[in-house]
């Protein structure tokens, strides 16, 4: 299928994205601050979609917004945020960390003002039809290795995360 | 003009940039664990963005089972360090990383 007002809808996105994430790092309540990052998490999922990753899309739907951001605000509910919103929120090394930001992001600009040229024209259009059955084919065959071991590292962070939250080990 | 119009794989490493720096600024300058755990997880989606969209430009899927590899440990290390914070909210009564300066002179 061909892709239609592209520019409008990557703007679109990039814009929801980039918002989002600074209303990540800049909120007082870290429920917003889960509630922002859910809206980037979603906008990154539908920029996979442009991609042509209809299976990536999907995981980070499912998996991160889904799973991992639920588990979030479990825990914001857990911790008293009453407390922690009359607080300060940012700590007083911040001249540092953005004069740190700042170098990282000059860094940034000139390595992609320098390395345009090594970039094709235009990208070959990709067949999204089999894209879950071309995924599961590698990954049970050529990265079956890494597979099993993000599987072990699951079993290890389930059992991490239990002992770490109970009450008396 | 033209070249903001057509949007190449170098748009996406851009906006993936710009992601990354949001995540290390809300890493290096909040004092709240929580959100700084919420900026570690904007850094690891804008490395899954460019991982995608360098897929996307050599036309072979690496790029996005190294993605999806990417999401799984991301969900590991969120598993984790959220309760490690809980442990650390039941010692100290608060969630700012201030706090933690027993190492400090």
């Amino acid at each position: 299928m061909a892709p239609v007002a592209t520019p409008f809808f990557f703007y679109l996105l990039a814009g929801i994205m980039l918002i989002g994430g600074v209303m990540v790092i800049t909120r007082k309540n870290p429920v917003h601050s889960a509630l922002a990052l859910i809206v980037t998490l979603l906008a990154q999922a539908s920029i996979y979609l442009m991609l042509y990753a209809p299976f990536v899309a999907g995981v980070q739907i499912i998996l991160y917004a889904g799973g991992i951001m639920v588990l979030f605000l479990f825990v914001i509910m857990l911790v008293s945020i009453d407390r922690s919103i009359r607080e300060r929120q940012f700590n007083s090394q911040w001249v540092v960390g953005l004069i740190a930001a700042t170098a990282l992001g000059g860094l940034f600009i000139a390595v992609y003002t320098k390395g345009t040229s090594i970039f094709p024209e235009h990208a070959l259009p990709m067949i999204e039809n089999d894209n879950t059955q071309k995924i599961a084919t590698m990954l049970y065959g050529q990265y079956m290795f890494a597979f099993e071991i993000a599987s072990l590292l699951l079993l290890v962070a389930i059992i991490g995360a239990v002992v770490m939250a109970k009450k008396r080990i | 003009m033209e070249s903001l119009l057509h949007i190449s794989t170098l748009h996406y490493l851009v906006l993936g940039a710009a992601l990354f720096l949001l995540g290390v600024i809300g890493v290096l300058t909040r004092r709240n664990v929580v959100i700084v755990l919420m900026s570690i997880e904007l850094i690891l989606n804008a490395v899954n963005l460019n991982l995608v969209a360098f897929s996307r430009m050599w036309g072979g899927l690496h790029g996005q089972v190294f993605a999806i590899f990417v999401i799984t440990d991301a969900a590991a290390e969120a598993a984790v360090g959220l309760g490690i914070l809980i442990a650390f909210f039941r010692n100290k009564e608060t969630v700012n990383i201030d706090e933690v300066n027993l190492l400090k002179w």
